[in-house]
Protein backbone atom coordinates (compact mmCIF):
# COMPACT_ATOMS: atom_id res chain seq x y z
CA UNK A 1 0.00 0.00 0.00
CA UNK A 2 1.35 3.74 -0.82
CA UNK A 3 1.05 6.05 2.08
CA UNK A 4 1.42 9.71 1.73
CA UNK A 5 2.41 12.22 4.81
CA UNK A 6 0.17 14.99 5.99
CA UNK A 7 2.10 17.94 7.70
CA UNK A 8 1.33 20.85 9.58
CA UNK A 9 3.68 23.30 10.76
CA UNK A 10 3.77 25.92 14.08
CA UNK A 11 6.07 28.26 13.34
CA UNK A 12 7.26 30.70 16.62
CA UNK A 13 9.00 34.04 15.61
CA UNK A 14 10.63 36.78 17.84
CA UNK A 15 8.85 40.32 17.04
CA UNK A 16 10.82 43.27 16.54
CA UNK A 17 10.39 45.51 19.26
CA UNK A 18 12.51 47.46 21.13
CA UNK A 19 10.74 46.22 24.62
CA UNK A 20 9.61 43.46 25.60
CA UNK A 21 6.09 42.53 25.45
CA UNK A 22 4.60 43.41 28.59
CA UNK A 23 7.78 45.38 30.29
CA UNK A 24 9.98 48.07 29.47
CA UNK A 25 13.21 45.68 29.71
CA UNK A 26 14.97 45.68 26.32
CA UNK A 27 14.30 43.04 23.95
CA UNK A 28 17.61 42.28 22.61
CA UNK A 29 20.03 39.28 21.86
CA UNK A 30 23.17 38.63 23.38
CA UNK A 31 22.71 40.96 26.20
CA UNK A 32 24.89 39.50 29.61
CA UNK A 33 22.47 37.25 31.70
CA UNK A 34 20.00 38.74 33.33
CA UNK A 35 20.40 42.03 32.60
CA UNK A 36 17.57 42.73 30.60
CA UNK A 37 15.18 41.14 33.28
CA UNK A 38 12.50 43.09 36.12
CA UNK A 39 9.88 42.29 38.63
CA UNK A 40 7.45 41.42 35.66
CA UNK A 41 9.28 39.22 33.17
CA UNK A 42 10.76 37.79 36.13
CA UNK A 43 7.44 36.52 37.34
CA UNK A 44 7.57 38.28 40.61
CA UNK A 45 4.57 38.73 42.63
CA UNK A 46 1.97 41.80 42.44
CA UNK A 47 2.97 43.16 39.16
CA UNK A 48 1.22 44.03 36.43
CA UNK A 49 1.66 43.04 32.48
CA UNK A 50 0.79 45.71 29.84
CA UNK A 51 0.79 45.30 26.09
CA UNK A 52 3.24 46.75 23.88
CA UNK A 53 1.47 48.44 21.55
CA UNK A 54 4.32 47.87 18.94
CA UNK A 55 3.90 44.16 19.27
CA UNK A 56 0.07 44.37 18.65
CA UNK A 57 0.92 46.36 15.57
CA UNK A 58 3.31 44.10 13.85
CA UNK A 59 1.24 41.21 15.54
CA UNK A 60 -1.96 43.01 12.67
CA UNK A 61 0.68 43.63 10.31
CA UNK A 62 1.70 39.76 10.10
CA UNK A 63 -2.03 38.79 9.72
CA UNK A 64 -2.32 41.43 6.79
CA UNK A 65 0.97 39.80 5.26
CA UNK A 66 -0.26 36.07 5.75
CA UNK A 67 -3.51 37.14 4.17
CA UNK A 68 -5.37 36.52 7.64
CA UNK A 69 -8.40 38.12 8.92
CA UNK A 70 -7.56 40.54 12.00
CA UNK A 71 -10.17 39.86 14.51
CA UNK A 72 -12.70 42.53 15.73
CA UNK A 73 -11.77 40.92 19.15
CA UNK A 74 -8.81 39.23 21.10
CA UNK A 75 -7.86 38.33 24.47
CA UNK A 76 -5.20 36.51 26.13
CA UNK A 77 -5.05 33.63 28.22
CA UNK A 78 -2.77 32.28 30.47
CA UNK A 79 -1.05 28.95 29.65
CA UNK A 80 -0.82 27.15 33.02
CA UNK A 81 3.07 24.75 33.33
CA UNK A 82 5.36 24.24 35.21
CA UNK A 83 9.27 24.55 33.86
CA UNK A 84 11.52 26.65 35.21
CA UNK A 85 11.76 28.38 32.10
CA UNK A 86 8.65 30.13 33.27
CA UNK A 87 8.61 31.82 36.65
CA UNK A 88 5.23 32.69 36.55
CA UNK A 89 3.93 29.09 36.21
CA UNK A 90 2.30 30.76 33.06
CA UNK A 91 2.58 31.52 29.48
CA UNK A 92 0.34 34.04 28.47
CA UNK A 93 -0.76 33.42 24.95
CA UNK A 94 -4.22 33.70 22.80
CA UNK A 95 -6.16 30.58 23.10
CA UNK A 96 -9.50 30.91 21.57
CA UNK A 97 -9.37 34.53 20.55
CA UNK A 98 -6.17 34.93 18.49
CA UNK A 99 -5.37 38.56 17.43
CA UNK A 100 -5.44 37.14 13.40
CA UNK A 101 -6.96 33.60 11.64
CA UNK A 102 -7.90 32.10 8.54
CA UNK A 103 -4.95 33.03 6.39
CA UNK A 104 -3.05 31.88 3.05
CA UNK A 105 0.79 31.84 1.87
CA UNK A 106 1.22 31.68 -1.46
CA UNK A 107 5.08 30.59 -2.91
CA UNK A 108 6.74 28.78 -5.79
CA UNK A 109 7.62 25.34 -4.96
CA UNK A 110 9.17 22.80 -7.69
CA UNK A 111 7.93 25.41 -10.45
CA UNK A 112 4.79 26.19 -9.11
CA UNK A 113 2.34 28.25 -6.96
CA UNK A 114 1.89 26.51 -4.00
CA UNK A 115 -0.46 27.24 -1.14
CA UNK A 116 -0.90 26.57 2.61
CA UNK A 117 -3.74 27.69 4.49
CA UNK A 118 -2.68 29.89 7.74
CA UNK A 119 -5.22 28.84 10.55
CA UNK A 120 -3.88 31.37 13.13
CA UNK A 121 -0.64 33.88 13.94
CA UNK A 122 -1.23 34.75 17.40
CA UNK A 123 1.06 36.61 19.81
CA UNK A 124 2.12 35.16 22.88
CA UNK A 125 5.59 35.48 25.12
CA UNK A 126 8.94 33.72 25.05
CA UNK A 127 10.57 32.07 27.78
CA UNK A 128 13.60 32.27 29.68
CA UNK A 129 17.14 30.11 28.06
CA UNK A 130 18.23 27.40 29.83
CA UNK A 131 21.87 26.29 30.09
CA UNK A 132 22.35 22.74 31.68
CA UNK A 133 25.53 21.50 33.27
CA UNK A 134 27.05 18.51 34.74
CA UNK A 135 24.25 18.42 37.69
CA UNK A 136 22.66 21.69 37.50
CA UNK A 137 20.69 23.76 35.14
CA UNK A 138 20.88 27.99 34.99
CA UNK A 139 18.31 30.11 33.63
CA UNK A 140 19.03 33.43 31.62
CA UNK A 141 15.28 35.42 31.81
CA UNK A 142 16.66 37.83 29.28
CA UNK A 143 14.46 36.42 27.00
CA UNK A 144 11.15 36.03 28.84
CA UNK A 145 8.70 37.92 27.80
CA UNK A 146 10.16 39.15 24.28
CA UNK A 147 6.61 39.30 21.93
CA UNK A 148 6.31 36.40 20.30
CA UNK A 149 3.91 35.33 17.15
CA UNK A 150 2.93 31.68 16.56
CA UNK A 151 1.78 30.90 13.19
CA UNK A 152 -0.01 27.59 12.84
CA UNK A 153 -0.56 26.23 9.23
CA UNK A 154 -3.74 24.11 8.56
CA UNK A 155 -2.20 20.58 7.60
CA UNK A 156 -1.57 21.50 3.60
CA UNK A 157 2.13 20.41 3.02
CA UNK A 158 2.92 17.37 1.69
CA UNK A 159 6.68 16.68 1.82
CA UNK A 160 9.52 18.27 3.46
CA UNK A 161 11.03 19.95 0.59
CA UNK A 162 7.17 21.60 0.64
CA UNK A 163 8.02 22.12 4.54
CA UNK A 164 11.42 23.75 3.78
CA UNK A 165 10.10 25.80 0.90
CA UNK A 166 6.98 27.12 3.03
CA UNK A 167 9.29 28.30 6.02
CA UNK A 168 11.86 30.13 3.63
CA UNK A 169 8.67 31.73 2.13
CA UNK A 170 7.34 32.48 5.66
CA UNK A 171 10.75 33.90 6.61
CA UNK A 172 11.30 36.19 3.58
CA UNK A 173 7.41 37.41 3.88
CA UNK A 174 8.63 38.33 7.81
CA UNK A 175 11.83 40.18 7.17
CA UNK A 176 10.41 41.61 3.79
CA UNK A 177 7.75 42.65 6.16
CA UNK A 178 10.04 44.33 8.67
CA UNK A 179 7.95 42.07 11.54
CA UNK A 180 10.87 40.18 12.59
CA UNK A 181 14.37 39.87 11.77
CA UNK A 182 14.41 35.96 11.45
CA UNK A 183 18.06 35.54 12.50
CA UNK A 184 17.98 31.87 13.11
CA UNK A 185 21.56 31.91 15.00
CA UNK A 186 19.92 34.24 17.57
CA UNK A 187 17.20 31.63 17.87
CA UNK A 188 14.68 34.33 16.18
CA UNK A 189 12.18 31.57 14.32
CA UNK A 190 11.88 28.30 15.62
CA UNK A 191 9.79 25.34 14.23
CA UNK A 192 7.38 22.45 15.60
CA UNK A 193 6.12 19.85 13.17
CA UNK A 194 2.96 17.77 13.00
CA UNK A 195 3.11 14.79 11.13
CA UNK A 196 0.53 11.75 10.69
CA UNK A 197 0.23 9.36 7.61
CA UNK A 198 -2.29 7.80 5.43
CA UNK A 199 -3.31 5.43 2.96
CA UNK A 200 -3.28 7.60 -0.27
CA UNK A 201 -6.60 7.88 -1.40
CA UNK A 202 -7.79 7.92 2.42
CA UNK A 203 -9.85 10.89 3.86
CA UNK A 204 -9.61 10.25 7.61
CA UNK A 205 -6.43 11.49 8.75
CA UNK A 206 -3.86 9.29 10.44
CA UNK A 207 -2.46 9.63 13.95
CA UNK A 208 -0.91 13.12 14.12
CA UNK A 209 3.03 12.88 15.93
CA UNK A 210 4.54 16.20 16.24
CA UNK A 211 8.17 16.60 16.33
CA UNK A 212 9.97 19.47 18.48
CA UNK A 213 13.81 20.63 19.06
CA UNK A 214 14.38 21.52 15.04
CA UNK A 215 16.79 24.32 15.36
CA UNK A 216 17.28 25.03 11.89
CA UNK A 217 14.90 24.47 8.45
CA UNK A 218 16.75 22.02 7.25
CA UNK A 219 16.70 20.50 10.77
CA UNK A 220 12.68 20.63 10.09
CA UNK A 221 13.17 19.15 6.57
CA UNK A 222 15.61 16.00 8.01
CA UNK A 223 13.49 15.42 10.88
CA UNK A 224 10.56 15.05 8.40
CA UNK A 225 12.90 12.79 5.91
CA UNK A 226 13.39 10.57 9.36
CA UNK A 227 9.82 10.74 10.25
CA UNK A 228 7.80 9.95 7.42
CA UNK A 229 9.39 6.69 6.52
CA UNK A 230 9.67 5.23 10.23
CA UNK A 231 5.64 5.93 10.80
CA UNK A 232 5.19 4.36 7.22
CA UNK A 233 7.18 1.47 7.66
CA UNK A 234 5.60 1.03 11.55
CA UNK A 235 2.33 0.48 9.48
CA UNK A 236 3.69 -1.83 6.94
CA UNK A 237 4.92 -4.19 9.58
CA UNK A 238 1.24 -4.07 11.36
CA UNK A 239 2.60 -1.71 14.33
CA UNK A 240 -0.08 0.76 15.39
CA UNK A 241 0.91 4.35 15.94
CA UNK A 242 -0.07 6.32 18.85
CA UNK A 243 -0.56 10.43 19.36
CA UNK A 244 2.39 11.48 21.06
CA UNK A 245 5.77 14.13 21.06
CA UNK A 246 9.13 13.40 19.71
CA UNK A 247 12.32 15.18 20.11
CA UNK A 248 14.36 15.18 16.82
CA UNK A 249 18.11 15.02 17.78
CA UNK A 250 19.94 16.36 15.15
CA UNK A 251 23.09 14.49 15.78
CA UNK A 252 22.02 10.82 15.67
CA UNK A 253 19.41 12.31 12.95
CA UNK A 254 16.74 10.47 14.56
CA UNK A 255 13.57 11.40 16.51
CA UNK A 256 12.83 9.69 19.64
CA UNK A 257 9.61 9.56 22.08
CA UNK A 258 9.45 12.31 24.53
CA UNK A 259 5.85 12.09 25.66
CA UNK A 260 2.64 10.63 25.14
CA UNK A 261 -0.84 11.65 25.15
CA UNK A 262 -1.23 10.44 28.22
CA UNK A 263 1.67 12.54 29.74
CA UNK A 264 0.55 15.48 27.39
CA UNK A 265 0.16 18.67 29.75
CA UNK A 266 -3.09 19.72 30.78
CA UNK A 267 -2.75 23.22 30.43
CA UNK A 268 -5.86 24.69 31.92
CA UNK A 269 -6.27 27.92 30.18
CA UNK A 270 -8.32 30.14 31.37
CA UNK A 271 -8.32 33.97 30.25
CA UNK A 272 -5.92 36.21 31.85
CA UNK A 273 -7.89 38.51 34.16
CA UNK A 274 -4.55 41.22 34.03
CA UNK A 275 -5.07 42.08 30.50
CA UNK A 276 -7.86 43.84 28.58
CA UNK A 277 -8.83 42.18 25.58
CA UNK A 278 -8.03 44.01 22.16
CA UNK A 279 -10.48 45.59 19.70
CA UNK A 280 -8.71 46.96 17.12
CA UNK A 281 -10.19 50.36 15.45
CA UNK A 282 -10.46 50.97 11.79
CA UNK A 283 -7.99 54.42 12.34
CA UNK A 284 -5.73 51.75 14.35
CA UNK A 285 -5.98 49.00 11.17
CA UNK A 286 -5.88 52.05 8.73
CA UNK A 287 -2.23 53.21 10.42
CA UNK A 288 -1.21 49.13 10.31
CA UNK A 289 -2.14 48.44 6.69
CA UNK A 290 -0.36 51.49 5.51
CA UNK A 291 2.94 49.81 6.88
CA UNK A 292 1.84 46.98 4.60
CA UNK A 293 5.08 46.02 1.72
CA UNK A 294 4.93 43.98 -1.88
CA UNK A 295 5.77 40.48 -1.27
CA UNK A 296 8.49 38.96 -2.75
CA UNK A 297 6.11 36.75 -5.02
CA UNK A 298 4.01 39.75 -5.52
CA UNK A 299 6.42 41.55 -6.73
CA UNK A 300 8.23 39.41 -8.91
CA UNK A 301 4.51 38.66 -10.72
CA UNK A 302 4.40 42.77 -11.04
CA UNK A 303 7.87 42.95 -12.27
CA UNK A 304 6.98 40.12 -14.89
CA UNK A 305 3.81 41.36 -16.27
CA UNK A 306 4.18 45.15 -15.82
CA UNK A 307 7.62 45.40 -17.51
CA UNK A 308 7.85 41.93 -19.39
CA UNK A 309 10.52 40.22 -17.78
CA UNK A 310 11.87 37.34 -17.90
CA UNK A 311 11.41 35.49 -14.77
CA UNK A 312 15.05 35.25 -13.53
CA UNK A 313 15.17 38.83 -13.95
CA UNK A 314 12.44 39.07 -11.68
CA UNK A 315 13.94 37.02 -9.25
CA UNK A 316 17.60 39.18 -9.16
CA UNK A 317 15.59 42.45 -8.69
CA UNK A 318 13.19 40.57 -5.87
CA UNK A 319 16.46 39.54 -4.01
CA UNK A 320 18.34 42.79 -4.75
CA UNK A 321 15.70 45.12 -3.44
CA UNK A 322 18.20 48.76 -3.91
CA UNK A 323 18.70 47.26 -7.44
CA UNK A 324 15.04 47.30 -8.17
CA UNK A 325 14.26 50.41 -6.80
CA UNK A 326 17.26 51.69 -9.10
CA UNK A 327 15.77 49.76 -12.57
CA UNK A 328 12.09 50.65 -11.35
CA UNK A 329 12.68 54.19 -10.75
CA UNK A 330 14.65 54.10 -13.96
CA UNK A 331 12.04 52.46 -16.11
CA UNK A 332 9.08 54.84 -15.33
CA UNK A 333 10.57 56.83 -18.68
CA UNK A 334 11.91 53.34 -20.60
CA UNK A 335 10.76 52.46 -23.90
CA UNK A 336 11.93 49.37 -23.50
CA UNK A 337 11.99 48.36 -19.74
CA UNK A 338 13.23 44.75 -20.95
CA UNK A 339 16.27 45.87 -22.29
CA UNK A 340 16.98 48.52 -18.99
CA UNK A 341 16.48 45.16 -17.44
CA UNK A 342 19.07 43.53 -19.10
CA UNK A 343 21.76 46.39 -19.12
CA UNK A 344 20.87 47.10 -15.10
CA UNK A 345 21.25 43.56 -14.32
CA UNK A 346 24.06 41.75 -16.86
CA UNK A 347 26.45 44.96 -17.16
CA UNK A 348 25.75 47.56 -14.33
CA UNK A 349 25.33 44.73 -11.69
CA UNK A 350 29.07 42.91 -13.17
CA UNK A 351 30.60 46.32 -13.20
CA UNK A 352 29.40 47.42 -10.00
CA UNK A 353 30.83 44.07 -8.65
CA UNK A 354 33.95 44.28 -10.48
CA UNK A 355 34.86 47.70 -8.96
CA UNK A 356 33.25 47.36 -5.44
CA UNK A 357 31.61 49.83 -5.88
CA UNK A 358 27.42 50.42 -5.28
CA UNK A 359 24.56 52.37 -6.64
CA UNK A 360 25.28 55.34 -4.95
CA UNK A 361 28.87 55.77 -5.98
CA UNK A 362 27.47 55.77 -9.57
CA UNK A 363 29.11 58.42 -11.61
CA UNK A 364 26.29 58.63 -14.48
CA UNK A 365 22.77 58.95 -13.91
CA UNK A 366 20.10 56.56 -14.96
CA UNK A 367 18.91 58.28 -17.70
CA UNK A 368 22.32 57.65 -19.30
CA UNK A 369 21.44 53.83 -19.94
CA UNK A 370 18.38 55.04 -20.87
CA UNK A 371 20.02 56.95 -23.74
CA UNK A 372 22.21 54.20 -24.30
CA UNK A 373 19.20 51.73 -24.93
CA UNK A 374 18.01 54.41 -27.27
CA UNK A 375 21.30 54.78 -29.37
CA UNK A 376 21.11 50.98 -30.02
CA UNK A 377 17.42 50.84 -30.74
CA UNK A 378 17.56 53.31 -33.34
CA UNK A 379 20.18 51.75 -35.17
CA UNK A 380 23.31 54.50 -34.10
CA UNK A 381 25.37 52.55 -32.65
CA UNK A 382 26.16 48.91 -32.43
CA UNK A 383 24.79 46.56 -29.16
CA UNK A 384 28.92 45.66 -29.45
CA UNK A 385 29.75 48.92 -29.26
CA UNK A 386 27.30 49.58 -26.50
CA UNK A 387 29.14 47.60 -24.42
CA UNK A 388 32.50 50.11 -24.99
CA UNK A 389 30.53 53.18 -25.02
CA UNK A 390 28.87 51.73 -21.31
CA UNK A 391 32.37 50.60 -19.84
CA UNK A 392 33.39 54.49 -20.68
CA UNK A 393 29.86 55.99 -19.07
CA UNK A 394 30.80 53.93 -16.15
CA UNK A 395 34.80 54.88 -15.75
CA UNK A 396 34.29 58.73 -16.13
CA UNK A 397 30.25 59.53 -15.99
CA UNK A 398 30.29 61.25 -19.48
CA UNK A 399 26.65 60.84 -21.53
CA UNK A 400 26.68 58.08 -23.81
CA UNK A 401 26.26 60.49 -26.79
CA UNK A 402 29.73 62.38 -25.21
CA UNK A 403 31.25 59.36 -25.59
CA UNK A 404 30.23 58.39 -29.11
CA UNK A 405 31.05 61.54 -30.28
CA UNK A 406 34.67 61.79 -28.81
CA UNK A 407 35.43 58.26 -30.14
CA UNK A 408 33.63 58.84 -33.34
CA UNK A 409 31.10 55.50 -32.62
CA UNK A 410 28.11 56.57 -34.45
CA UNK A 411 27.31 53.48 -36.71
CA UNK A 412 27.70 53.61 -40.26
CA UNK A 413 24.39 53.49 -42.18
CA UNK A 414 25.75 54.72 -45.09
CA UNK A 415 25.31 52.40 -47.84
CA UNK A 416 28.18 53.30 -50.01
CA UNK A 417 30.88 53.59 -46.97
CA UNK A 418 29.11 49.75 -46.33
CA UNK A 419 29.19 48.95 -49.73
CA UNK A 420 33.09 49.85 -49.95
CA UNK A 421 33.88 47.86 -46.67
CA UNK A 422 32.01 44.89 -48.82
CA UNK A 423 34.09 44.82 -51.41
CA UNK A 424 37.06 45.03 -49.73
CA UNK A 425 36.21 41.54 -47.77
CA UNK A 426 34.45 40.24 -50.81
CA UNK A 427 37.83 41.24 -52.75
CA UNK A 428 40.29 39.97 -49.80
CA UNK A 429 38.11 35.92 -48.89
CA UNK A 430 37.86 34.32 -52.07
CA UNK A 431 37.58 30.84 -50.27
CA UNK A 432 34.85 32.42 -48.07
CA UNK A 433 33.18 33.25 -51.39
CA UNK A 434 33.49 29.87 -52.95
CA UNK A 435 32.14 28.60 -49.67
CA UNK A 436 28.91 30.37 -49.25
CA UNK A 437 27.96 29.73 -52.91
CA UNK A 438 29.35 26.19 -52.29
CA UNK A 439 25.74 26.34 -50.14
CA UNK A 440 28.14 27.32 -46.79
CA UNK A 441 25.71 29.38 -45.06
CA UNK A 442 28.50 29.96 -42.19
CA UNK A 443 30.71 31.85 -44.42
CA UNK A 444 28.50 34.74 -44.55
CA UNK A 445 28.98 35.05 -40.80
CA UNK A 446 32.64 35.55 -41.59
CA UNK A 447 32.53 38.06 -44.03
CA UNK A 448 30.32 39.70 -42.13
CA UNK A 449 32.91 39.69 -39.50
CA UNK A 450 35.32 40.77 -41.52
CA UNK A 451 33.22 43.79 -42.80
CA UNK A 452 32.57 45.06 -39.13
CA UNK A 453 36.63 44.34 -38.43
CA UNK A 454 37.11 46.55 -41.53
CA UNK A 455 34.35 49.00 -40.15
CA UNK A 456 36.14 49.33 -36.47
CA UNK A 457 33.01 48.18 -35.38
CA UNK A 458 30.71 50.95 -36.61
CA UNK A 459 28.87 49.66 -39.80
CA UNK A 460 25.18 48.62 -39.09
CA UNK A 461 25.41 44.70 -38.80
CA UNK A 462 21.98 44.21 -40.34
CA UNK A 463 22.94 46.47 -43.33
CA UNK A 464 25.63 44.85 -43.78
CA UNK A 465 24.44 41.58 -44.18
CA UNK A 466 21.86 42.91 -46.67
CA UNK A 467 24.66 44.20 -49.03
CA UNK A 468 27.12 41.26 -49.03
CA UNK A 469 24.36 39.20 -49.49
CA UNK A 470 23.24 41.43 -52.33
CA UNK A 471 26.55 41.32 -53.80
CA UNK A 472 27.58 37.75 -53.72
CA UNK A 473 24.42 36.80 -55.64
CA UNK A 474 26.04 39.32 -58.27
CA UNK A 475 29.08 37.61 -58.38
CA UNK A 476 27.38 34.24 -59.03
CA UNK B 1 -24.59 22.18 49.89
CA UNK B 2 -23.48 18.95 47.69
CA UNK B 3 -19.79 18.07 47.79
CA UNK B 4 -17.95 17.66 44.38
CA UNK B 5 -16.08 14.78 43.50
CA UNK B 6 -12.54 16.22 42.29
CA UNK B 7 -8.98 14.11 41.61
CA UNK B 8 -7.18 15.53 43.89
CA UNK B 9 -4.39 13.51 43.12
CA UNK B 10 -3.95 14.91 39.43
CA UNK B 11 -4.75 18.19 40.49
CA UNK B 12 -1.74 17.97 43.02
CA UNK B 13 0.33 16.70 40.06
CA UNK B 14 -0.85 19.11 37.84
CA UNK B 15 0.38 22.16 40.45
CA UNK B 16 3.50 19.76 41.12
CA UNK B 17 2.67 19.03 44.82
CA UNK B 18 2.91 15.97 47.05
CA UNK B 19 0.18 14.81 49.23
CA UNK B 20 -0.19 12.39 51.96
CA UNK B 21 -2.74 10.15 51.79
CA UNK B 22 -4.29 12.11 54.76
CA UNK B 23 -3.86 15.21 52.93
CA UNK B 24 -5.89 13.83 49.71
CA UNK B 25 -8.63 13.24 51.71
CA UNK B 26 -8.26 16.74 53.58
CA UNK B 27 -7.99 18.72 50.93
CA UNK B 28 -10.15 16.64 48.55
CA UNK B 29 -12.93 17.52 50.74
CA UNK B 30 -11.93 21.23 51.07
CA UNK B 31 -11.64 21.99 47.32
CA UNK B 32 -15.02 19.46 46.65
CA UNK B 33 -16.64 22.47 49.72
CA UNK B 34 -15.59 25.28 47.40
CA UNK B 35 -16.18 24.65 44.04
CA UNK B 36 -19.75 23.19 45.85
CA UNK B 37 -19.95 26.76 46.92
CA UNK B 38 -19.16 28.59 43.62
CA UNK B 39 -21.76 26.13 42.21
CA UNK B 40 -24.06 28.43 43.78
CA UNK B 41 -23.83 30.65 40.82
CA UNK B 42 -25.64 28.06 38.61
CA UNK B 43 -28.32 29.31 40.40
CA UNK B 44 -28.41 32.74 38.52
CA UNK B 45 -30.18 33.48 35.28
CA UNK B 46 -27.47 34.48 32.71
CA UNK B 47 -29.71 34.17 29.82
CA UNK B 48 -28.94 37.06 27.25
CA UNK B 49 -25.92 37.55 28.82
CA UNK B 50 -22.58 37.83 26.80
CA UNK B 51 -19.53 35.55 28.77
CA UNK B 52 -16.46 37.87 29.58
CA UNK B 53 -13.41 37.46 31.63
CA UNK B 54 -13.96 41.04 32.76
CA UNK B 55 -15.96 43.12 34.46
CA UNK B 56 -14.75 46.76 33.32
CA UNK B 57 -15.78 46.93 29.52
CA UNK B 58 -12.31 48.16 28.68
CA UNK B 59 -10.51 47.35 25.65
CA UNK B 60 -6.59 48.13 23.99
CA UNK B 61 -5.26 48.92 27.09
CA UNK B 62 -1.32 49.27 25.87
CA UNK B 63 1.88 51.05 26.06
CA UNK B 64 4.26 52.78 23.97
CA UNK B 65 7.65 50.37 23.04
CA UNK B 66 9.75 52.10 24.63
CA UNK B 67 12.79 50.63 26.69
CA UNK B 68 12.74 51.04 30.33
CA UNK B 69 15.67 50.49 33.01
CA UNK B 70 16.03 46.71 34.19
CA UNK B 71 17.30 45.82 37.46
CA UNK B 72 21.18 45.08 37.96
CA UNK B 73 21.71 41.46 37.33
CA UNK B 74 23.03 41.31 41.71
CA UNK B 75 19.63 43.12 42.31
CA UNK B 76 17.28 40.41 40.14
CA UNK B 77 19.33 37.45 41.71
CA UNK B 78 19.10 38.30 45.60
CA UNK B 79 16.26 36.09 46.11
CA UNK B 80 17.57 33.23 44.17
CA UNK B 81 18.31 30.43 46.30
CA UNK B 82 21.14 29.16 44.07
CA UNK B 83 23.29 30.90 41.47
CA UNK B 84 26.44 31.37 39.44
CA UNK B 85 27.46 32.96 36.28
CA UNK B 86 24.53 35.53 36.60
CA UNK B 87 22.43 32.67 36.32
CA UNK B 88 19.73 31.40 38.49
CA UNK B 89 20.96 27.80 39.64
CA UNK B 90 18.57 24.82 40.20
CA UNK B 91 18.64 20.95 39.74
CA UNK B 92 19.15 19.67 36.32
CA UNK B 93 16.28 20.11 34.10
CA UNK B 94 15.44 16.77 32.19
CA UNK B 95 12.20 16.93 29.92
Amino acid sequence: MEYEAVIGLETHVQLKTQSKMWCGCANEFGASPNTHVCPVCLGLPGVMPVPNEEALRLTALTGLLLNCEITAYAKFDRKNYFYPDMPKNYQITQYDRPSTKNGLVEFEFEGKLAQVRINRAHLEEDVGKSFHFDRQSGLDFNRAGVPLLEIVTEPDITSPDMAYAYLEALKEILIHGGVSDCDMEKGMVRCDVNVSVRPIGQKELGMKIEIKNMNSFSGARRALEYEIPRQIDTLRQGGKLAQETRRWEDSTGMTEIMRTKEEAHDYRYFPEPDLMPLAPTPEWLAAVRARQVELPLAKKRRLMTQYQLPASDADTFVNDTPLARYFEAAATGAKNPKALANWVINNLRAKMAEAQITLADLKFPAASILSLIELVDAGKISSKIAQEVFAEMFASGETPEQVVTRKGLIQVSDTGAIEKFCDEAIAANPRSVADYQAGKAAALNFLKGQVMKLSKGKANPGLAGQVLERKLAQIK
Amino acid sequence: MSVREIDVRYVAHLARIELSPEEERQFGAQLGQILGYIEKLNQLDVNGIEPTAHAVPMVNVTRPDEIKPSLPAAEALRNAPAQANDLFMMPKIVE
